[in-house]
């Protein structure tokens, strides 16, 4: 009954071989990347790697996930068990975990009998899902079934094994089979049950065939991990470990110094994080599940855009290693391996994949360096996107309005310019607070409010220039370079430390974007503000209102999944009308985007469902009276969707308009 | 062949107003943007240079600070940038200024290459008189193309070109021999967005800035003393003040039947 070592030992180290050289192969493309800092805050890191990898926190967001949670588990019980296996085929007899003292391996035992069979079952469940219920049609693939084959393959060898060896023992020993296999029943449940029924005759070479069926599988599954999408095995700990601690909703600043090169247009462009994450890809599906330009019928797949980056990088690599030009390119119509141009514009960076991703892969940052690509070193763009570059760049608004037309939503109020001496706050009024008809009258409630509530409070006047969100998230760095450094040294010559907008756009672009550029201010959404009011006491609500009808929120996702808020519009529908808002069925960090951001909010929406209506169908489902908004692309979205949907009979207010109709109607 | 394009520094008139006592224009703090049809002569040079390698040349005439124009042509790809500067071009009116255009594309033909187009706006949206482009023309004694919303086929060898000019109403297909002037309407292209790596190195460029010692001209002829028209008054036109009609706000409904009840009146909604 004695494995080969000299049979075992040559497979084994050949194994090992291709295994090594596999995931150097990978590994090694990964060099290729740009630098970025990763290694900051350990302490952080190992904890969000224990949260997320081995706690698989994301994994667990999702009722299957609890089954990838058992082979995962299991699998890291039965490295003990696989480690043994392979030691004891290299030297046999010498290291048996049976060695160990009995009340340590009796636990031990146990535990790997039933981690085996959980993960026989989570395998079982995961190929039958994949029959009947893929995730998403093309998940059917032959190397996910062949991964799963191996490790039931595994199971059931390991049950074999153990089963034959508990039946040979008791043979051995002489021992009574009744009460030998009630003990060792408790031990190892499974395998004593299998050991009940081994005919004992044929026990040696049922032993032998169960040995090396475990083997091969075992050396098979070493083989194919780094050549296959299950590579995520080996690279999704460090992912976890290496992710941005901050959240990725800002994209990092360039040089624009003569002779760099602007965004991604080649894929070792990428840095090594970004070139690891495609390595990381399972292929899971998540992020298509919640993308709305994926659900929408657009070109755009997250997960396709990482896979074409790792399939890309395996092309190029060998000649990217050689300086040489790429023989695939990341951006063009070549199918796989290529991103379209097409895709890359279908994204609002609404953020919903990274906040799906299990193993927090960032695609959002990704598309954005791609979208540089194109406008900064091949003028490429949508052709609607050419007014708004040079609007933003003229006259630093999105509609090219004379910029001495910006306080026209305040020429019947009364109102101070922002003095650092004798105003406390800026109030950052944004473009389309200043300029957009609708959203004007959120400005003209805001005002109301602030002084109601006796904040001290103070605009730029005609001096506010617009934020540059969407040229930042469209591609287009050097505009928004530009425009940020104007904001920033305007900022500190005017001496603002607080800031309220009234736009999620221009709070995370001034909390977030101008941090890099060493300025960090106090930025509050209204939302929080008006809240926050509301909390000290100093907006009185003596009624509530009933002109909202029932209400349901929709979060807007530079406030919510970008910035985690959550709560304020929330409490501040509550407190107006008596009643909390209803919620959507995806809401909070699973809502789904209203199709504006990332600068779709300019342009035309082509193929597919349009996005706005997809996410009004779903408000409607709550039969709200009114929808609230806290953000003034998602009014627009609304406002304009209602009425292509026929059901302009329900309004759309911004939290603040429901709060002054409570407290000023 | 060398194609010269001419460009203008304009003020952004969508933030021009009027001083209402001076009756004239308020330039302060108004920013400059290149003439919106220049920009579209400039675009389709490019295109040229992009099909048949010509070199191309953009000339503005203007105060040192038109400099920032020809830097947004060079970030687009034109090959040489000439700002034509000196106190005694000030004051030009059309006459004036095309003396100086065509002087300056003169000397490009002679120390350059070949002039064979010269590609203007239209018109400017400052001056309006779309005059500077046949000026030039005339000076040069090339054809004159105006209103050109289409370049059917420039033949380099036979030295011809065949435009379509947008009239009102109709097109016309003229044909003529090189060097030709053309002016250009917005319908014939949609100009291109630069380059960073270009606009970096445009920052970077000197544009070459020819005063009248070096274009050598009779300072009767040009600048303020060679200007036979001035402008002697700019005002907003007169109108009739409108009338308000109820109160929208409190009771738009109210507001809508007086309208239409006026409209109705004076017959000017057929029902």
């Amino acid at each position: 009954m004695t494995p080969h070592p000299s049979l075992f030992a040559p497979l084994l180290i050949a194994s090992l071989a291709v295994f090594a050289w596999g995931c150097w192969k990978r590994l090694s493309l990964i060099s290729l990347g740009q630098p970025e800092d990763r290694f900051n805050n350990i302490g952080t890191r190992i904890g969000e790697m224990l949260r997320y990898a081995f706690g698989q926190k994301r994994v667990l967001a999702k009722p299957f996930g609890f089954n990838h949670f058992i082979i995962f588990w299991s699998f890291l019980i039965l490295m003990v068990a696989n480690t043994e296996f392979i030691l004891n085929g290299l030297f046999p007899h010498t290291i048996k975990l049976v060695k160990l003292p009995f009340e340590l391996y009796l636990p031990l035992a146990f535990m790997i009998d039933i981690a085996s069979l959980l993960a026989l079952a989570a395998v079982t469940v995961a190929a039958l899902r994949r029959i009947f219920a893929p995730p998403y049609p093309e998940a059917r693939t032959l190397d996910a079934f062949f991964i799963l084959g191996l490790i039931a393959t595994l199971m059931l060898a390991s049950f074999t094994l153990n089963a034959s060896e508990l039946a040979a023992y008791m043979l051995k020993s002489g021992a009574d089979p009744v009460s030998f296999l009630a003990t060792a029943r408790k031990m190892m449940p499974v395998s004593a049950l299998l050991a009940g029924l081994l005919p004992p005759l044929q026990l040696e070479i049922i032993h032998t065939a169960a040995w090396w069926a475990h083997a091969v599988a075992l050396l098979a599954f070493i083989c194919y991990l780094p050549i296959s999408k299950h590579m995520h095995i080996l690279t999704a700990i460090p992912n976890c470990f290496l992710h941005r601690l901050e959240k990725p909703n800002t994209q990092p600043r360039e040089e624009f110094t003569i002779g760099n090169t602007f965004g991604v247009g080649q894929v070792d462009r990428y840095s090594w994080k970004d070139l690891l994450d495609s390595f990381t890809c399972t292929e899971c599906g998540r992020c298509q599940m919640v993308c709305p330009a994926s659900i929408t019928g657009k070109p755009l797949n997250p997960r396709a855009v990482i896979h074409d980056i790792k399939v890309n990088l395996l092309a190029n690599g060998a000649a990217l290693k050689k300086k040489g030009t790429p023989q695939i390119p990341l951006i063009g119509e070549d199918g796989e391996g290529s991103v379209s141009e097409e895709s890359i514009w279908a994204c609002t960076t609404c953020g919903a994949c990274m906040e799906a991703c299990p193993v927090l892969i960032e695609h959002m940052p990704k598309i954005i360096q791609m979208r540089r690509h194109l406008v900064e070193s091949e003028a490429k763009f949508p052709e609607e996107l050419l007014n708004l570059f040079e609007n933003m760049e003229g006259r630093s608004n999105p509609w090219g309005i004379a910029p001495s037309e910006r306080t026209k939503w305040c020429s019947q109020l009364d109102i101070k310019q922002f003095d650092r001496d004798t105003t406390e706050y800026l109030f950052y009024v944004g473009c389309a607070g200043s300029f957009d008809s609708r959203n004007k009258h959120v400005s003209v409630a805001m005002a109301q409010l602030l002084d109601k509530a006796g904040v001290s409070w103070g605009i730029l006047g005609k001096e506010e220039k617009c934020c540059g969100d969407s040229v930042r998230r469209l591609g287009n760095e050097y505009v928004f370079d530009k425009m940020a450094r104007e904001n920033v040294a305007m900022f500190i010559e005017r001496g603002v430390t607080k800031v309220i907008t009234q736009c999620p756009h221009c709070f995370t672009t001034l909390k977030n974007d101008y941090r890099q550029y060493g300025l960090e201010l106090e930025v509050i959404h209204h939302s929080e503000l008006l809240r926050n009011l509301l909390q000290e006491g100093r907006l009185l609500l003596g009624k509530t209102t009933q002109e909202m009808g029932t209400t349901v929120f929709h979060d807007s996702c530079y406030l919510g999944r970008h910035n985690d808020v959550y709560d304020a519009p929330r409490a501040v529908i509550e407190a107006a009308t008596g009643q909390a808002p209803s919620e959507m069925e995806r809401n909070r960090s699973s809502a789904f985007c209203c199709g504006a951001g990332g600068g779709r909010m300019w342009m035309e929406e082509h193929g597919g469902e349009r996005i706005n209506l997809t996410r009004i169908n779903e408000a409607l489902e709550q039969s709200p009276d009114t929808i609230c908004v806290a953000c003034p692309y998602c009014m627009t979205m609304f406002e304009d969707g209602l009425k292509d949907a026929k059901a302009d009979y329900v309004k759309v207010r911004d939290v603040a308009e429901v709060m002054a109709e409570a407290l000023l109607h | 062949m060398l194609i010269v394009v001419c460009i203008k520094q304009v003020p952004d008139t969508t933030q021009v107003q009027i001083d209402p006592v001076t009756n004239t224009l308020v330039r302060e703090g108004i920013p400059f943007i290149v003439n919106p049809y220049d920009t579209h002569a400039l675009e389709e040079a490019l295109r040229l240079k992009d099909r048949l390698g010509c070199k191309i040349a953009a000339i503005s005439m203007g105060p040192p600070n038109a400099e920032a124009t020809l830097k947004k042509a060079l970030a687009l790809g034109i090959d040489h940038a000439i700002l034509l500067s000196d106190r005694v071009f000030g004051g030009a009116d059309t006459l004036a200024t095309s003396t100086v255009l065509a002087a300056a594309i003169a000397k490009l033909h002679a120390e350059v290459d070949e002039v064979g187009l010269v590609l203007c706006g239209k018109q400017t949206i400052d001056g309006d008189t779309a005059q500077v482009g046949p000026g030039i023309a005339s000076r040069l004694n090339y054809r004159q193309l105006t209103l050109v919303d289409k370049i059917i086929s420039l033949d380099l060898s036979a030295k011809k070109i065949r435009v379509s000019r947008k009239l009102e109403g109709r097109h016309e297909i003229v044909e003529a021999p090189l060097p030709a002037m053309l002016t250009v309407v917005r319908e014939l292209n949609r100009p291109r967005y630069p380059k960073v790596q270009m606009r970096l190195a445009a920052a970077e460029a000197v544009v070459e800035v020819w005063d009248n010692k070096i274009l050598q001209l009779d300072e009767q002829k040009i600048g303020l003393k060679g200007s036979p028209t001035w402008v002697s008054k700019i005002f907003s036109p007169e109108r009739d003040k409108g009338e308000i009609l109820g109160d929208g706000y409190a009771d738009p409904a109210g507001a809508a039947a007086l309208l239409i009840d006026k409209l109705m009146a004076k017959d000017m909604l057929p029902l």
